[in-house]
């Protein structure tokens, strides 16, 4: 496409302003008050004029870098590293974080586990929906199954943190099994629905059902113990504290410290389980399945089955998430797993590039401690959220970062 | 010589229109069999009902498979009789909830696709490694950490892919995206994924269409190579009357969802009711 | 069962049900022409609600009292309002995307309502609004104690509601646009090749669902008094129901699911438990998605190998 003219870019860019005006007009301008009004037409004059320049801009702009890529432009080549030198380079990378502990204070070792479990949620709903290109708006569902698997289970079975972690897994793949039986056979857009049915009906059920759940008022989790000893000034009847041990001074951020070390090492084998599962048979079994379920019929591929496993396997790193979530806050409650929750996860996978591992690590830390460093920025970042979806949706689906393909070299080449 | 795949009395319809009625045919072992007719008369709705993505209303498919018969059609299922007992009810149930299209396949039955289905996003040799995805190694666990059996299922699978894209042509494209590929190299490829199954059968739907004389003469080659030299029993559709008459041992004519004649290609082309059936008669 | 409690049920569930179906029609209007669930159409509603409250404090301060023109002028700003709501969002979001695969306008149409939800909050504030009582005035019917009643404003609501639907299908069935409409949604290639702007027939439907979601938005205001920014979405998912229940692509399908979905919640409300009734609308949708996809209207459809 040749250069547009610059007059009708700005005619384009009025435009787009006047609209904006027309439509922020009312909704920012005239501010409800009770069943009265007070006015602020400063509001939507700013939006709109940014709207004029920012569209301005984007005319002015080479149409090349506006225009959507919607294919893979990668080629894969042969891998630069050998398996042993990632490992490696995994271990130091995960004792430099580790590390992290030492200076980190309890705040922002708080904030670097809730980072730390978007990650691992968007690894399992990257799995689902990157993968198996299966849309899973329900995906909360099973964090919450997790999370409170984790401290009924404590409350009326006597669970540790330690039984928790693989029985959440398995229970939260167990739900995803259950759940996804019924709605695997149908198309893509249904499936999106009724897994968000689902998971309201989850969050629904914990909400209302008092008796065994508590309600709107939520149950307690129990604080994790590291070989029994626990992480307290003053421990229960009966209990070790950890610091006595060790013969440690007693600090509060220890038991986040220690959190964090666990779920550091959690999403470390997570990680790089998922990122090798897109060379083997599975991942590419769930790969084809998104690209054209008829033809993996035609090739004797159980598709019913092969999307199940996408789902229990995406569930399970969600309940594991729902543990670390519990033991962190020490409590949860049905607040927590709202639809919006699913929302953001799903914007994580988005942003970070559907299928790509990295790129969701990259998007879940971006989205989880950019409110931490900028304040103004927490207010504004589920209108940010929203309009990276649909902008990287209609220009790069696939992600900003392009990802490589699995390359396959010719034995003995 | 033996027949392969036995069509008795196939019969399906959607809603009022007979789409297949009674067709029985038999193909032999070891051999290349083409399907003609004009538009319409129900060809590939034939192939999707042999290869289980429709299930025939009523009679048998039946595929022989080393002194072994598999009714293709009691693969897909169907609906759930009292008087059967709960063992055989349980089965289709299952059946129901699983779609039996890939058993049929298992069982030995390939197909490729009349608009290319290949996975347009993913390399041309991972097309080839997830039809081979059944007689790989599965296992999870052997998966994560990279085992020697795993290793050994992989670089046995990828042996067997890059020998069928050295058969294709297609060797030096193995890692590049399918859908980038030019449509007869498209059309190759499908046929190698299908191969890669380990098929007993192999059905074609319209391999030739869109592909240029020369692209069409490779494949006739192709075609044979497969019975030949890999001993696949070929079924295939096509329009292009010359590629058929060339290639086929035996052909079938189909109208209107009925048999109307069936021979060698000299008894075919010599047919009143099929000049009839492609050029229109004085009853239209 | 006492009767007159079931007769105020289904009175109650007559009204919830006309309104779930106007704001059904965007959801079908839209599947039906190009196939996608439009996500944000919960969201679009829950704006009107705003404008609705907007609108009402705006001609009161112009010292309008009249509760009919208050409601008239009230319904046509939030319809031109929300319709123009709706074709920017087609124009903006939905259609750079008519060619991407078929995740992509469902992911960005979740992004849609993310930014209506957040914008409305940051702008208007995240606290309960609500609007005066307009139209007072009920019919009761029974004795003192024993009775149910329907409000003048629920009539309204029916009354509205038909209307709009009969409008509706009058455009859809016996005009030109209307007939471009249904071509369109039978094979867009061919309309397109006929001549038809298949892009301004595809906004249209989206501005015509908008407008009855506007439609929804009042009505539902006036009746309830109050509302906040996340109203959108419980309700979107509900006349999604509807839809789904009268089998998505289809009109008159859009009004019976809303009526049968309005009967079933408030039947289940009364006489079950009114704490599960969402968890009830939930699992009717996933239960009519599961056994019987094609609604109680809408057509099969057949696989194509």
């Amino acid at each position: 496409m040749s250069r547009r003219p610059v007059s009708r870019t700005m005619l384009l860019s009025l435009f787009a302003a006047l609209i904006t005006l027309i439509l922020t007009g009312p909704l920012s301008g005239l501010v409800l008050n009770g069943y009265d009004f007070t006015t602020r037409f400063a509001a939507p004059l700013q939006i709109a004029a940014m709207v004029l320049i920012l569209r301005f801009i984007a005319g002015l702009l080479p149409a090349s870098w506006l225009a959507p890529k919607q294919k893979h432009e990668v080629e894969p080549r042969a891998p630069r590293f050998k398996t042993y030198q990632l490992v490696l380079g995994g271990l130091v990378l995960y004792l430099a974080l580790a590390s992290l502990v030492l200076f980190a204070s309890k705040y922002w070792l708080a904030v670097g586990i809730m980072a730390l479990i978007y990650v691992l949620l968007g690894l399992g709903l990257n799995v689902v929906v990157g993968f198996a290109g299966l849309l899973d708006l329900g995906f909360v569902g099973f964090y919450a199954v997790g999370a409170y698997g984790y401290a009924l289970g404590h409350q009326y079975l006597g669970l540790g943190f330690w039984a928790a972690i693989p029985l959440a897994a398995l229970l939260a793949g167990m739900f995803g099994m259950i759940l996804g039986f019924p709605v695997l056979r149908m198309h893509g857009d249904y499936l999106a629905i009724v897994t968000l049915g689902f998971g309201e009906i989850i969050r629904l059920v914990l909400n209302n059902w008092m008796a065994f759940t508590g309600g709107p008022n939520g149950v307690d989790a129990p604080a994790p113990t590291f070989f029994g000893w626990e992480f307290k000034a003053n421990v229960t009847q009966g209990g070790v504290p950890f610091h006595e041990v060790w013969g440690l001074e007693y600090s509060s951020g220890m038991l986040d410290a220690f959190i964090f070390l666990v779920l550091l090492a959690v999403v470390g084998l997570t990680l790089y389980a998922v990122s090798r599962l897109r060379g083997m048979p599975i991942g590419r079994a769930w790969e084809a399945l998104r690209e054209d379920e008829i033809a993996c019929r035609s090739l004797g591929l159980n598709h019913v089955w092969t999307k199940l496993s996408a789902f229990a396997m995406g569930a399970s790193i969600g309940g594991v998430a729902g543990v670390f979530f519990a033991a962190s806050q020490g409590f949860v409650s049905p607040i927590s797993f709202s639809f919006f929750e699913s929302a953001l996860v799903l914007a994580i996978v988005v942003l970070g590039g559907l299928g790509s591992v990295y790129g969701v690590i990259l998007a879940a830390l971006f989205l989880t401690l950019m409110p931490e460093v900028l304040r103004e920025f927490a207010d504004y970042r589920i209108l940010i959220f929203g309009f990276a979806m649909v902008l990287i949706m209609i220009w790069r689906p696939r992600g900003i970062i392009q990802q490589r393909r699995p390359f396959f070299k010719r034995a003995g080449s | 010589m033996t027949s392969l795949l036995k069509l008795e009395a196939i019969s399906l319809r959607f809603g009022g229109i007979i789409a297949l009625n009674k067709v029985s045919l038999a193909v032999a072992e070891n051999s290349i069999t083409a399907i003609i007719g004009p538009n319409g008369a129900g060809k590939t709705t034939l192939f999707n009902c042999i290869t289980g993505f429709y299930r025939a209303q009523e009679g048998r498919i039946l595929l022989q498979k080393e002194q072994k018969q598999t009714d293709l059609v009691a693969l897909l299922g169907g609906s759930i009789k009292f008087s059967e007992g709960p063992l055989k009810g349980l089965r289709k149930f299952i059946y129901g909830l699983f779609g039996g299209t890939h058993l049929v396949a298992r069982s030995g039955v390939a197909r490729t696709f009349q608009n290319i289905r290949l996975f347009a996003e993913m390399t041309v040799v991972e097309n080839l490694l997830i039809a081979q995805h059944r007689q790989l190694n599965r296992n999870l666990l052997a998966g994560f950490l990279n085992l020697p059996g795993y290793r050994k299922s992989e670089a046995r699978a990828l042996a067997k892919a890059y020998e069928w894209l050295d058969i294709i042509g297609l060797g030096a494209l193995a890692n590049s995206p399918a859908g980038a590929l030019s449509y007869g190299n498209q059309r190759r490829l499908e046929i190698a994924r299908a191969m890669c199954i380990n098929p007993r059968l192999i059905c074609l739907d319209e391999p030739a269409a869109g592909l240029n004389p020369r692209e069409t003469d490779e494949l006739s080659v192709l075609i044979k190579r497969l019975r030949d030299e890999f001993h696949v029993t070929v079924l295939v559709i096509e329009h292009d009357m010359s590629l058929v008459m060339s290639i086929s041992d035996h052909i079938v004519v189909l109208n209107y969802g009925e048999v109307i004649a069936k021979g060698s290609p000299k008894e075919v082309q010599a047919d009143p009711r099929v000049l009839a059936a492609y050029l229109g008669t004085d009853e239209e | 069962m006492d009767f007159y409690v079931l007769g105020q049920q289904i009175v109650n569930g007559l009204v919830l049900g006309s309104t779930y179906g106007l704001i059904a029609v965007g959801y079908t209007m839209v599947y039906g022409i190009i196939g996608m669930i439009n996500f944000a159409h919960g969201e679009v509603y829950m704006v009107s609600a705003y404008l609705t409250a907007i609108g009402l404090a705006v001609l009161a301060y112009f010292g309008i009292s009249n509760p009919w023109l208050l409601i008239g002028l009230t319904m046509v700003f939030a319809i031109v309002f929300t319709s123009l709501l709706g074709v920017t969002i087609e124009r903006l979001a939905y259609r750079p995307l008519r060619r991407a695969n078929r995740l992509a306008p469902l992911i960005s149409a979740i992004g849609v309502s993310l930014i209506l939800q957040n914008y409305v909050q940051l702008s208007q504030g995240a606290k309960n609004q609500g609007v005066p009582t307009l139209v007072e005035g009920v019919f009761r019917m029974g004795s003192e104690d024993h009775f149910f009643q329907i409000t003048y404003m629920q009539m309204v609501i029916i009354i509205v509601a038909i209307l709009a639907m009969a409008i509706l299908n009058f455009v859809v069935q016996h005009t030109a646009l209307g007939r471009a409409c249904r071509a369109t949604q039978q094979d867009r290639q061919m309309a397109q090749i006929l001549g038809i702007d298949t892009d301004k027939v595809i906004a249209l439907v989206f501005g015509i669902g908008a407008a009855l979601a506007a439609v929804a938005g009042v009505l539902i205001t006036l009746n309830y008094g109050s509302f906040d920014f996340f109203v959108g979405f419980v309700t979107g998912v509900k006349a999604f129901t509807a839809a789904v229940l009268g089998g998505i692509g289809s009109l008159p399908g859009a009004m019976l699911g809303g009526i049968l979905l309005g009967l079933a919640e408030s039947l289940f409300a009364g006489f079950v438990s009114s704490d599960y009734k969402d968890v009830f609308a939930f699992a009717l949708l996933v239960g009519i998605l599961i056994f019987r996809p094609s609604g109680l209207l809408g057509k099969p459809t057949v696989e194509k190998v």
